[in-house]
Order: C-alpha cells, then sequence, then structure tokens
C-alpha cells in the first residue's frame, strides 16, 4: 500500500516558507520565519552588558537564547507561559545550533539576547525557531560565517518523510520518530540533533541526505529575507 | 527613567499643540485591525496603532467551575511584557506593568458583563467553559492597555467554539461556528496628562513624561464600567471631569472600528 501524506506533499518536501528580516523595530535584529501553520518571532538586542557580572566572559561575547510558546500558539488548551523543563532545553540547544557561526571575540563581558515567540505551531517549532533567530542575528549585523538552517526529518509507518507537521507527529500514537536538525548550509555541519522514536541506523542516515535538498531551501528563503529589507 | 532633556521638549511642544510625532493632542495613530489568522487559537487579534503592534489571542477549555459560581464560566486575562518586543523589558515572573494591564482589561470586560457567562454552563458545578484571553506586544510603543483592550475584544469577536466530542472532551481541531455572542463592547481608553495638557494614545517615549493617567473603560451608551489612575501626581476634579469626557469621545472613534471586525 502506497503511504500519501495528509498535506499531499511529497516525501522531501518541506511546508511553505515565508521569511521576514527586521519586523520587531526597537531590536537591533529581528525575523519573522513560517513554515506551514508554524510561526517564530525572533529579536536580537545586544551585544550588550552582561549581569550579574560573574557570567561574563572577557575573551568573548556570550550568546543568551529564549525559546517561548505563547499561551495561545499550542495545539490542545492554553500553555502556561513563563519557562518550563521543555522551554528550557529548547533554548538551551537553540544556543548551541547557532552559536559555531557566530563570532562574538570583538565583544568581551557582553551578552547577545535572542528572544524567540511562538504565536501558533503545528509541530516543527524549535526548528522554525532556529531559523527565525539565525536571520535576526545576521540582521543585526553580527559577524557570521554562515547562516544557520532547520528543519526536522521523520520517520512515520515506515516512511522516510522531511518537515513533519502535527497531523503526522500524531498519526500513529506517538508511534512516529522525528528528528530535527540545524545545519550550516555551506558546510554541511550539523549543530542540532536529537531524536526521539525508532529508527534503523540505515534509515536515520538515510534521513540525513534526503534533509538536504529542503534545508537549501531555507537557507535560500532566509538570506532572500535579509535582501529584501535593503530593496 | 528618562532624559530630563527630552522630557521637557514633549511638555514644551505639546504647549504649541504639537506632539513630537507630529500628532494633535487629541489625534491617535493610524489604527489597523486584523482577525482569525492564527490556527490553534480559538480567537485571534492584531492591532496596530503606528509603530505599535498587539496581539491578542484566546484559547478555550471545559473546567470545573469555581465553588462559589457553579453556574458561570470563567473568564481570564493575561498579559505578559515580552522582552522580545522591548529592550527594557526583562524575562522573569510577571512585573506590575503587566499584571496592572490585565486587571484593567479584565475589569473592563467583567464588570460590563459583555458575555453571559451563564451560558458557558454545561453541568451545574461539574463543568463549564472557561475563557482565556492572553494579551501580548510584539513592538511595543506605548499605550498598551487601550491596545490591549481593544485587541481583547477583536479576539473575543472573532473566537468560535472548538467542537465538544460525547465524552465532553475537547476537539480542538474542529471550529464551531457559535460564537461568544458579545452583547457589550467595553473600550478602554488611558487619558494622559502633561504638565497641564491631555492626550490620549501615548508613545513609549511621551509614556515616560506622563504626571498621570486615567484609564475610563467606556460602554456603547457612553456609560463607563471601569476606571484606573496611574502616575505620581494627582488629579483634581476639574481633570477628571476633562479626562472622562475625552475618554468617551475617543472612544467612539475605536469603537467605530471594532464594529466591522468578526
Amino acid at each position: 500500500m502506497t503511504f500519501e501524506r495528509p498535506s499531499k506533499r511529497k516525501f522531501d518536501e518541506a511546508r511553505p516558507v515565508e521569511a521576514e528580516a527586521g519586523v520587531i523595530k526597537k531590536a537591533d535584529g529581528s525575523a519573522r520565519f513560517k513554515i506551514g501553520d508554524t510561526e517564530a518571532y525572533a529579536a536580537v538586542y545586544g551585544p550588550r552588558e552582561l549581569h550579574p557580572k560573574f557570567l561574563q566572559d572577557p575573551k568573548t561575547g556570550i550568546l543568551r537564547c529564549n525559546y517561548s510558546m505563547l499561551p495561545f500558539s499550542g495545539d490542545g488548551s492554553r500553555v502556561r507561559p513563563g519557562p518550563s523543563r521543555r522551554s528550557k532545553e529548547i533554548s538551551m540547544v537553540t544556543e548551541k545550533a547557532l552559536r559555531p557561526v557566530l563570532d562574538l571575540r570583538d565583544y568581551p563581558n557582553t551578552v547577545v539576547d535572542v528572544f524567540i515567540e511562538l504565536p501558533q505551531t503545528d509541530a516543527g517549532s524549535r526548528c522554525a525557531g532556529i531559523c527565525a533567530a539565525a536571520i535576526a542575528l545576521a540582521d543585526a549585523g553580527l559577524t557570521m560565517k554562515d547562516m544557520v538552517s532547520s528543519v526536522s526529518v521523520g520517520m512515520v509507518r515506515g516512511n522516510l518523510l522531511v518537515d513533519l507537521d502535527g497531523d503526522e507527529e500524531h498519526m500513529d500514537e506517538n508511534e512516529a520518530a522525528d528528528v530535527p536538525i540545524a545545519m550550516i548550509p555551506s558546510t554541511e555541519e550539523i549543530t542540532l540533533l536529537q531524536m526521539d522514536g525508532i529508527v534503523s541506523k540505515e534509515d536515520f542516515f538515510k534521513g540525513l541526505e534526503m534533509v538536504k535538498p529542503a534545508l537549501r531551501l531555507i537557507a535560500e528563503k532566509q538570506r532572500e529575507a535579509l535582501k529584501n529589507k535593503y530593496k | 527613567m528618562m532624559n530630563h532633556e527630552v522630557k521637557e521638549h514633549i511638555r514644551n511642544a505639546l504647549k504649541k499643540g504639537i506632539r513630537i510625532d507630529g500628532r494633535k493632542l487629541e489625534e491617535l495613530r493610524p489604527i489597523s485591525i486584523e482577525t482569525g489568522f492564527l490556527s490553534t487559537a480559538e480567537g485571534s487579534a492584531k492591532i496596530i496603532f503606528g509603530d505599535a503592534e498587539v496581539l491578542a489571542g484566546v484559547k478555550m477549555a471545559i473546567e470545573k467551575p469555581y465553588p462559589d459560581t457553579p453556574e458561570d464560566g470563567v473568564l481570564m486575562v493575561g498579559a505578559e511584557l515580552l522582552p522580545l518586543s522591548n529592550p527594557e523589558f526583562e524575562s522573569g515572573p510577571p512585573s506590575i506593568e503587566s499584571i496592572e494591564t490585565a486587571r484593567v482589561i479584565d475589569r473592563g470586560i467583567r464588570e460590563s458583563k459583555a458575555f453571559n457567562t451563564k451560558s458557558l454552563c454545561l453541568e451545574k458545578g461539574e463543568k463549564v467553559w472557561t475563557v482565556a484571553i492572553d494579551i501580548v506586544p510584539l513592538n511595543y510603543d506605548g499605550n498598551l492597555i487601550d491596545m490591549g483592550g481593544l485587541a481583547a475584544l477583536a479576539a473575543l469577536k472573532n473566537a468560535r467554539f472548538p467542537k465538544m466530542n460525547e465524552d465532553g472532551t475537547v476537539d480542538y481541531h474542529v471550529k464551531t461556528d457559535k460564537t461568544l455572542e458579545l452583547q457589550k463592547m467595553p473600550v478602554p481608553i488611558t487619558v494622559c496628562k502633561i504638565g497641564d495638557l491631555l492626550i490620549v494614545d501615548p508613545t513609549d517615549e511621551e509614556e515616560k513624561a506622563v504626571d498621570a493617567r486615567l484609564t475610563v473603560t467606556v460602554l456603547d451608551d457612553d456609560k463607563i464600567c471601569a476606571l484606573q489612575k496611574g502616575g505620581d501626581s494627582p488629579l483634581t476634579m476639574k481633570d477628571i471631569e476633562k479626562m472622562v469626557d475625552l475618554a468617551i469621545k475617543t472612544s467612539k472613534v475605536l469603537r467605530s472600528k471594532i464594529v466591522e471586525v468578526n
């Protein structure tokens, strides 16, 4: 029996992407990134002085990310505002996903704050947050080696699928495997890699290959967003 | 805090009848309202006043009512001053400004009985609909109470009940066409006093020069249903009279914008 995605997408096809830079006026850099019904805003403030002082690094500025879902952005009932174990972990892996492309040595003792807020989600929210944050960091004029682009690949009913949506994630009562990935496009280095679910080693590496064209497409949208700001 | 010179500049310009963005004292910024663009919220609204942008979302759920009001649905208003929207907002527990914003907006909706909470009762003492409205600035540039209040009304008007399954659970993926049937439109208007002059719709910069403010929540028939005085300076009876009059006048402009929303 052939499998068909509920959205009728091809197996390696990501959802439609919208990207826009400079959407938060008081921020030093900002962006909106939407993939399907998952939407993320990111704002960058800094480099600015870091308090408390003992957190300061005299050799370099530090990156601090904060991922947060707005109370009305969840699939089910209201999401309680404020940090949760989940949001704290995602904030941490987001930081690690973005840090490798940034050079903050010119800004010792400072912090670059990235605030990510999601007004609506339909799976893939950490990936959308990373995509928005990467555009916002570039929009802030910080030195970056390259963009960071992110999307997930998953396994549903034995099929490898790029960019799972909510319908696909819930299709088999948590049987679906989901692998969020972030990549530096020019070097194909991986900066975010997580997984839940069960996948064979062969399928996992097949998935990593399969996701590359979607990531390249997303990187292109990210760069376009930055260019469009100056049109 | 604000630079003393900037504050003086704002005051001096106001005496000549001009605001720093070129508006007249009682003039509002250009306004736009959008609704129903969020897939996860039962109702959503985005309000733009000039450079300021505020989002409101409504979530509904079935929960146990409060023991002292077993037949009433529950209304909840939250506001969060997102650090994303303004470099002066900090992460952490809710600030007093966010609490005041939420409470003043809540008071207007609650006291006006904007919708019939009895109609939200499913099973007395056991099951009622709760309606949670959350308000956040995306771009902060002053006047959050008025913008948030307007956004809340637009999101409530836009809200559609999700489907209730036979076992009493909620299917959030299916929206019905049932609305909250708003009976009143409580519009909060904040009038600010700077020196001897009164302005409405202050920007972030203007707010920092405000001596006193009065939020007046106005109903369709010009009755008022909630008040909140803020700022460090006192107000005379004469001030209050003028402020209430200006609030009522201004509320008509905003009310005309919200009538078209659904």
